[in-house]
């Protein structure tokens, strides 16, 4: 076992695992935030992606010990307090969450693009969420979504 | 089946130069892990067979990206998406950068490494069909020192190469020789992201007088490694391209590349979208002029 210090959503933390733990787990079960969802464990379906030192990673590839020192963010800390995230109320909005399993990599892997290319054209946010899979909405309603925040945030 | 986590251990050295000495004093024991995209895939389909890993992330000896006037030199932990961020790879070497664009997808092109790519030896590695049309060389380094080879010659076989057990790859050197060069990259996969490829092509071509001067094409996915196609090269060298040229090409291609059925596709299909690529990439130098 070993002690990895490291900021999660803005707090400090000193998290106990084993070195080769998955940040994934990690996360779920020693910090507690469930928000992030395991889909497939081979970095295939993004349910688990997370920004690690701002950029996003899906957490079932990251070995806990790499991220010593490290900045994470999780789906909980993308809301300020009670407000949701653009990109979080246009999910709701928009029906761009269904069975809930995609949603939390889906709305950082938008988030991230947002945060790289701010006025994306659909084409771009096909690409930025490329490394995501959803079995319910067929996407569409998803893509609307990032584009309807897009809209909702230049307001 | 998951992985049994006590049976792993990975251990964080302090520096580049206590990682050299680690590899040194144990040889074979401990395997580096960069970016771990293609280990932690194995590890939890409970199929890594090597159990003691050494984070070597974090070395800045392995970071970055230098231009001189002759070289691009990039830090063998240069992620893909880095890659694809730097004006010079852009402007000289897009192939690179759309093997950088075309690897998983945006997390997976943000942990995963160019010399990740590069010692993890599969022959269907997206980046390596680029690096082979370039004049690229490795720099290995040891206890004993550091050396250079030239790329092409680094992967022996399937999974082998010629790095020892005590050696890192620390760098990757490419000479700033593109200018004027056709270059044409691309991956077929089952789908455009997240996909391992079926067949990847790499080309790059000097045209003069409407000659073909210099012509170099490799192909990933279709051998134990990834393979320049040293005799088709030959067919087109000196050559205009005519229809009956493009013809022939296609024809040493299929005799040169032994492609397998293996689970993503077949041998016949595989040498039917190489012969389909070349075509491609030569009528689109054609068109060019």
């Amino acid at each position: 076992m070993i002690k990895v210090n490291c900021k999660v959503n803005g707090q400090e933390r000193a998290l106990h695992a084993h070195s080769m733990a998955r940040l994934l787990d990690v996360l779920r079960e020693e910090a507690q935030l469930t928000g992030t969802k395991e889909g497939c464990g081979e970095g295939e379906c993004g349910a688990c992606s997370v920004f690690l030192n701002g950029e996003i990673v899906m957490s079932c590839l990251v070995p806990v010990a790499q991220a010593e020192g490290a900045q994470i963010e999780t789906i909980e800390g993308i809301a300020s307090g009670e407000t949701l995230h653009a990109v979080q109320q246009a999910f709701l909005s928009n029906g761009g969450a269904q069975c809930g399993i995609c949603t939390p990599g889906m709305v950082m892997a938008a988030v991230a693009l947002l945060k790289k290319t701010p006025n994306p054209t659909e084409a771009q946010v096909r690409t930025g969420l490329s490394g995501n899979l959803c079995r319910c909405t067929g996407y569409m309603k998803i893509f609307d979504s990032v584009l309807q925040a897009v809209k909702a945030a230049g307001v | 089946m998951r992985a049994h986590l006590p049976s792993y251990e990975m251990k964080t050295p302090a520096s580049l130069r206590e990682a050299l000495k680690i590899l040194t004093t144990e040889p074979g024991v401990w395997r580096p892990f960069a970016g771990g995209t293609d280990i932690m895939v194995m590890f939890e389909a409970g199929k890594l067979a090597h159990r003691k890993f050494l984070n070597i992330l974090s070395f800045k000896e392995l970071k970055g990206i230098e231009e001189s006037i002759e070289h691009i030199t990039l830090g063998a932990l240069t992620t893909y998406s880095q890659l694809q961020a730097h004006a010079v790879i852009r402007a000289e070497f897009p192939l690179l950068c759309l093997a950088g664009s075309e690897t998983g997808a945006v997390a997976i092109q943000n942990r995963g490494t160019l010399g990740g790519n590069i010692v993890n030896a599969s022959p269907a590695a997206d980046s390596p069909p680029a690096l082979q049309v370039y004049d690229t060389e490795l720099e290995l380094v040891s206890e004993r020192g550091a050396r250079w080879i030239s790329y092409p010659a680094f992967h022996t076989g399937y999974k082998k190469m010629d790095l020892r057990p005590d050696e890192l790859l620390q760098r990757i050197r490419i000479a700033r020789n593109t200018k004027g060069a056709h270059q044409y990259y691309r991956k077929v996969g089952t789908r455009r992201a997240q996909a391992i490829s079926k067949v990847c092509f790499a080309g790059l071509a000097h045209l003069a007088g409407g000659e073909l001067q210099q012509i170099r094409i490799a192909l990933g996915s279709v051998g134990p490694t990834v393979v320049r196609l040293s005799r088709t090269e030959a067919v087109l060298k000196n050559g205009k391209i005519t229809k009956a040229l493009i013809e022939k090409a296609k024809l040493e291609l299929a005799g040169e590349i032994v492609p397998l059925d293996d689970i993503r596709s077949t041998a016949v299909f595989r040498v039917r979208v190489a012969q389909n690529l070349l075509e491609e990439f030569l009528c689109g130098i054609g068109s060019q002029n």
